[in-house]
């Protein structure tokens, strides 16, 4: 039979017949195991994603092969490639639609900062209009290094403490970026 | 019509507003004063067969007196014949008449030309910008703004030799 890696179990109490975690905990586990990803590929990067999502690299090991092509069903949103300054309110509704709670990721070097296109026409980061989670270097990035960064999303919704979306540092953020 | 005969018919309708002629390059390339435009293009597409508006653009040449300039390109389909205008304005007033009533095709391009160069096409049914946002409060392309864009925060001038 061949070994089969399962998802570790977080730190908690157990013993015969019973295990006793937090709940926060548990609700990070189902969450960061199950995410549904709205792609927002816009060039290059795109593509990486696609192979990303493809048979070799196979996101769904991740619990993610669920594309959510609305963003209201999604829980993360991935943005992948340049975002032009026309495309930025598109970008925030899109964000807005999202349900609470969400996660963005910023794939490649233009939706990180710009990239080489320091120019007129277009968005210098993403985080210029909507508050991003991780950042994904790379122009554009192979794709493990996209799993890399989807497994540091992974990371934040595990830990993530359930009255986060409540707190008054995290209201504050998206005032910042003119979302209620 | 041949370049010649092309040439000779111009030199006859238009004596002032006529500045130069040039051969040297593949297409025939005149360039005249902006008050004509209208009436040149007009005449070659019912008079001479010049029915197709292949391209129209703006051009930015600082310290010339008449800095911002426009650029139209025809083609006769029937004769394979090209000819290239091009005609000038002053910067503090671009002001060239449109030539959407001869060439709807023009539309689009006077508006992409507006946009990025700032030159008002009189006549023009609705001269607002194409491609940019719509927020943007400079024209672009013009040869008097850095490249960069001025809201990157990332580049630290060190690092690229400034």
């Amino acid at each position: 039979m061949p070994q089969y890696t399962q998802v570790a179990p977080p730190e908690g109490y157990s013993a015969p017949g019973f295990f006793a975690t937090t709940l926060d905990q548990v609700v990070g586990l189902a969450r960061k195991n199950s995410i549904w990803p709205l792609p927002f590929a816009t060039s290059c990067c795109g593509i990486e994603f696609m192979a990303t999502m493809g048979a070799n690299y196979d996101l769904g090991r991740f619990g993610s092969e669920r594309l959510s092509f609305s963003p209201r069903q999604a829980d993360l949103l991935m943005v992948m490639g340049t975002i032009a300054k026309k495309m930025g309110p598109i970008l925030h509704q899109i964000y807005e639609q999202m349900a609470e709670p969400r996660w963005v990721i910023a794939v490649g070097a233009c939706a990180s900062s710009g990239g080489i296109f320091d120019t007129y026409s277009v968005l210098q980061g993403i985080d210029k209009v909507v508050p991003v989670d991780v950042y994904v270097p790379g122009c554009p990035p192979r794709p493990e290094q996209i799993i890399d960064g989807f497994m540091k999303i992974q990371e934040l919704v595990g830990n993530e403490p359930l009255r986060r979306r409540y707190s008054p540092e995290y209201r504050s953020l998206l005032e910042k970026y003119g979302i209620k | 019509m041949d370049n010649n005969s092309m040439i000779d018919s111009l030199r006859g309708k238009y004596t002032t507003e006529l500045f130069s002629i040039d051969e040297s390059s593949d297409i025939l390339t005149i360039t005249v004063n902006k008050s004509c435009i209208k009436e040149l293009v007009r005449w070659l597409k019912d008079e001479i067969g010049f029915g197709f508006l292949t391209d129209l653009c703006g051009i930015h040449i600082p310290g010339q007196t008449l800095e911002l300039g426009v650029v139209y390109h025809l083609h006769n389909l029937p004769e394979n014949k090209r000819i290239r205008i091009k005609t000038f304005t002053t910067k503090d007033n671009p002001k060239m008449s449109s030539i959407t009533e001869i060439f709807s095709s023009a539309n689009w391009m006077e508006r992409e030309t507006f946009d990025f160069y700032g030159i008002k096409f009189v006549g023009h049914p609705n001269l607002i910008r194409i491609l940019n946002v719509e927020y943007l409060d400079y024209f672009p392309m013009r040869k008097e703004y850095p490249l960069e864009d001025a809201t990157r925060s990332d580049k630290d001038d060190r690092f690229f030799g400034r």
